[in-house]
């Protein structure tokens, strides 16, 4: 066969073309879509004034303030946090540092619910963090700050595992230049290296955002769960199933998969608009 | 070499900083999860997880874990092979599909699974009139855990599939090689760590998982307790010791992904310097 | 400003991947630069020449101040009277150009070449109109006024690279440096960027050193060449005394194509094969070398040589035309190129048998002492 056949009749050159495709529609049908129709189905039951007065029910709109402020503090505090350690990670020598790197899957790897009653039980007032600060008048286990510190947690890896590899491939030159035109540390950093990480960061930082909004093993042992005050609303769509109200539910959970994947779009949109720039599109 | 922020003075501020947050916000809560299972001596420790119902849960969790592995497998490795072999309309769109159960809170991915083949769903229904149960049994555990851990397998596979291109596979195409034997002799020995990693991370997840499987295991115990529901029932029940005996074995779990990462990627580096 | 290196040093081992770490003294046979002493007179362009591996670049980094030399032998930097040994790179004043331009890819070449100017410490900053119009006036320099507003993956590589010299030119640095300015270019923007360069370099009066392999390159601009091997700098030079005056074997061999004739001398003819030629050595196993200009090609041989050689390959492309011979007694071809009025008369094609006869030949003994000598013919 020569080149230019192959290279024309490439897409069916190589075999398993209608298997791998029936296997995957089927899976994607089956596991992903089709369940989706459940939702849609329970909420045509719901007129729309009905629909409208459960999910700006007061208890319901307090959850969602609880759940985006804590998750907005702690996808910033991880931001933060994560662009520090991927730069440990990625610019440093140091001992312990492959033990570091492996502990940052930590939040991934370890189930939910072992994340939250850990939590919990550190930061009560008993536990061995709690017992500390409390004294001090830092109260973090049932309050909202502890609902953050339970996203911060199982969101992290999302900011470090995102930036790292940027920062790992952005060349030594690029310190370089800023340094041989006198840039300082800092302003090197600001200027120079922090609008190449820019787009991972945000990314990483949206991701872990989006991450928190949906969160709920993590959170509840540590949230205390008192309504207005720390309930999220996975929580509430909790709730309202063990009520079995299942059409409260879905209108909840529809919302929340609505702001979701909205986020998600807009997270895809921007990176895209970034990476034109930055690869020769015209700006 | 001279880089930005080599200043010894900032190297160390930093270094001690990012260390110590991680000691304190990562390492800190998995020495607790240890010391709170061993916190009345190993024999309590032993007695908490020979429970009967520890048991039952332990079983469940494997059971649910053993099935939905090859599963993923294979619905990972089709749609890898799919869209990284092939250029067809829709393949962007099918990859961010995959990613949907990474983006859904697992009460959501519960929710809709439960609105669809509980009672009042319109398959459920139908399932009902013949006496099937799916909700609140292992089989709808089983469900909403393939749901959540459906991405990881091809998430691993698809950035390598496609930085190794396919023309290893063309050239055994020529040879004359039959299909199952092509992805059998060259691309599996290529994709076989980032495969198991894959798994890895499935089974991590599957073991794991609570929100999604809290919403349609109707708590049964004995039954339809897996280990992370059993344990917050323990807690709930201020059984901390049992519970954090139960949570010890899902962090025992969770330590092993890690290793098996580090080992991976160790492997993986290694084999990238001696090409 | 005059450069001076003094007892200037770099071990291999502790170069990687952006941390100092301590010295490995199991790595001390291995030196990527044996101890440097070199002066630079205020506004000469000096080329650093040599093959991959020799230092050259390494060097230059250590003057940049983007590498530390080693601490023992303790080497000294002087840029001027200024002792900018301890001195870090961003307080040393140079510019910097480099191989990939490493122009900051989220800003525009306006912002590029401002970035240098726009970091000085407040009190040194000039204000932002005269930043702007000292910015213009270096783009108008380069030739891209109408840029300004582009980014860098908007423009070709040749167009980045000047970017990346006005950035360099920004802050008026006494001293440029380049690290192979032009080796990621294609050989016709390579050519024109280089007159540039040297017009540049006339016109602003500052001391450049560059880098680069290309032995043409080298020759054709630096007012001084230091040819490189091993971390060592084989010799400084102009580059017309280079080409004529050797100092070594290696320094010959490098810039330029060299032939090779071995043989054993009895009596005054060195005999290699079928070959012989006439030459005033002392009896005993010797090695010639000739470029191929000092080669002739004829029908006959003559007394002094009888060198007789099939043309192999003919490239009549250039001011010259280059002829590749071979012979059983060749354990290489040789390289002679003639003049196309010759080339004509003798009616070359490939498989015609031919005689060698050197006009000259050197010959570099093991201390190195360059000896020249010519045939009388």
């Amino acid at each position: 066969m020569s080149s230019l056949a192959l290279r024309l009749s490439r897409r069916r050159v190589l075999p398993g073309f209608g298997l791998s495709l029936g296997i995957s529609l089927t899976f994607v049908s089956l596991v992903l879509l089709l369940p989706m129709t459940g939702l849609v189905g329970q909420l045509k039951g719901l007129s729309l004034a009905e629909y409208w007065a459960i999910i700006s029910d007061a208890r319901v709109v307090a959850s969602y303030t609880v759940t985006i402020g804590a998750a907005a503090v702690a996808a910033l505090a991880n931001a933060v946090f994560g662009l520090l350690l991927a730069w440990v990670l990625v610019r440093y020598d140091f001992p312990g540092k492959r033990l570091l790197d492996a502990l940052m899957d930590l939040p991934f790897a370890l189930p939910t619910a072992v994340a939250g009653i850990t939590l919990a039980t550190l930061y009560a007032g008993n536990g061995w963090v709690g017992g500390l600060i409390e004294p001090l008048g830092l109260k973090v286990a049932y309050t909202w700050v502890g609902i953050a510190l339970a996203m911060a947690f199982t969101s992290i890896p999302f900011v470090v595992r995102t930036v790292q590899p940027v920062l790992e491939d952005l060349p030594h030159e690029v310190d370089e230049a800023a340094m041989t035109l006198g840039a300082s540390d800092a302003t090197g950093f600001r200027r120079v290296i922090l609008p190449y990480l820019w787009p991972a960061l945000v990314t990483g930082t949206g991701l872990a955002f989006v991450r928190s909004l949906g969160e709920f093993g993590a959170i509840i042992f540590i949230a205390g769960n008192a309504p207005f005050e720390t309930e999220i609303t996975a929580l509430m769509i909790f709730v309202k199933l063990q009520e079995y109200d299942y059409a409260g539910a879905s209108a909840i959970a529809s919302v929340v998969l609505a702001v979701s994947l909205a986020l998600l779009l807009v997270i895809n949109i921007w990176q895209g608009h970034f990476i034109k720039r930055l690869h020769g599109g015209r700006g | 070499m001279q880089r930005i922020g080599d200043a010894p003075a900032v190297r160390r501020a930093l270094i001690t900083a990012a260390v110590l947050l991680a000691a304190l916000f990562l390492l800190l809560p998995l020495a607790a999860i240890f010391a709170q299972a061993f916190s009345q001596g190993v024999g309590v420790f032993w007695h908490n997880i020979s429970d009967r119902y520890t048991l039952a849960a332990i079983g469940l969790t494997l059971f649910i874990a053993v099935l939905t592995i090859p599963i993923c497998l294979v619905f990972g490795v089709a749609l890898a092979w799919l869209v990284t072999r092939f250029d067809f309309p829709g393949r962007r769109l099918l990859q961010t599909l995959i990613d949907i159960p990474f983006a859904v809170s697992p009460v959501v991915a519960g929710l809709i699974y439960l609105l669809l083949y509980g009672r009042n769903g319109w398959i459920g229904g139908w399932l009902d009139a013949h006496d099937i149960q799916l909700m609140f049994a292992w089989p709808g555990i089983l469900m909403v855990t393939v749901f959540v851990t459906s991405p990881f397998v091809a998430r691993e596979l698809i950035p390598l599939m496609q930085a190794q291109g396919s023309r290893e596979e063309e050239a055994a195409v020529t040879l004359g090689a039959p299909g199952w034997t092509i992805f059998r002799l060259v691309t599996l020995p290529n994709i076989r760590w980032a495969l198991l990693y894959g798994v890895v991370l499935t089974n991590a997840r599957a073991v794991g998982e609570f929100g999604a499987v809290s919403v349609v295991s109707g708590a049964i115990r004995g039954q339809t307790m897996t280990l992370p529901l059993h344990l917050e029932q323990l807690y709930q029940d201020y059984n901390a010791v049992g519970a954090f005996a139960s949570a010890a074995l899902l962090a025992l779990i969770a330590l092993f992904t890690l290793a098996a990462k580090a080992g991976l990627e160790w492997r993986t580096a290694r084999l990238e310097v001696t090409p | 400003m005059s450069i001076q290196l003094t007892d200037i040093a770099k071990h291999f081992g502790h170069t990687g991947k952006g941390h100092k770490g301590k010295g490995s003294p199991g790595q001390a046979g291995g030196r990527a630069l044996e101890p440097v002493n070199l002066k630079i007179a205020d506004g000469e362009l000096v080329g650093l020449l040599g093959p991959s591996g020799s230092g050259k670049t390494t060097l230059l980094r250590i003057i940049a101040g983007l590498e530390s030399p080693d601490r023992d032998p303790a080497g000294r930097i002087l840029f001027g009277d200024r002792d900018v040994t301890d001195v870090h790179v961003r307080d040393r004043r140079i510019g910097f150009v480099f191989q990939h331009y490493a122009l900051f890819r989220h800003m525009t070449v306006f912002d590029n070449v401002a970035f240098g100017l726009t970091v000085l410490p407040r009190r040194e900053r000039p204000s932002s109109g005269e930043i702007r119009a000292r910015v213009h006036r270096l783009l108008e320099m380069v030739q891209l006024e109408r840029f300004a507003g582009r980014y860098p993956a908007q423009l070709s590589g040749g167009q980045q690279q000047r970017v990346s010299l006005a950035r360099a030119l920004a802050l008026r640095p006494d001293v440029l440096l380049l690290d192979e300015p032009f080796g990621a270019l294609d050989a016709k923007v390579r050519q024109e960027l280089r007159r540039w360069l040297r017009q540049l370099h006339d016109e602003l009066g500052f001391t450049s050193l560059f880098v680069t392999h290309d032995q043409e390159e080298a020759l054709e601009l630096s007012d001084r060449v230091a040819v490189m091997s091993h971390g060592r700098i084989e010799q400084i030079d102009t580059p017309d005394a280079l080409y004529r005056t050797p100092a070594n074997r290696f320094v010959f061999e490098f810039l330029g194509d060299v032939n090779h004739l071995e043989g054993e001398v009895r009596g005054g003819t060195l005999t290699c094969g079928e070959a012989t030629l006439a030459v005033d050595l002392p009896d005993g196993h010797q090695e010639l070398l000739l470029r191929p200009h000092e080669v002739r090609l004829a029908e006959a041989p003559t007394p002094e040589a009888q060198l007789p050689v099939t043309v192999t390959a003919i490239s009549p492309v250039g001011a010259e035309v280059r002829i590749e011979v071979a012979a059983d007694w060749l354990v290489e071809p040789w390289l002679a190129t003639i003049r196309h009025a010759d080339y004509e008369r003798l009616a070359l094609t490939r498989g015609q048998r031919l005689y060698a006869i050197p006009r000259h030949w050197h010959r570099f003994s093991a201390e190195d002492t360059p000896q020249r000598q010519a045939i009388t013919a």
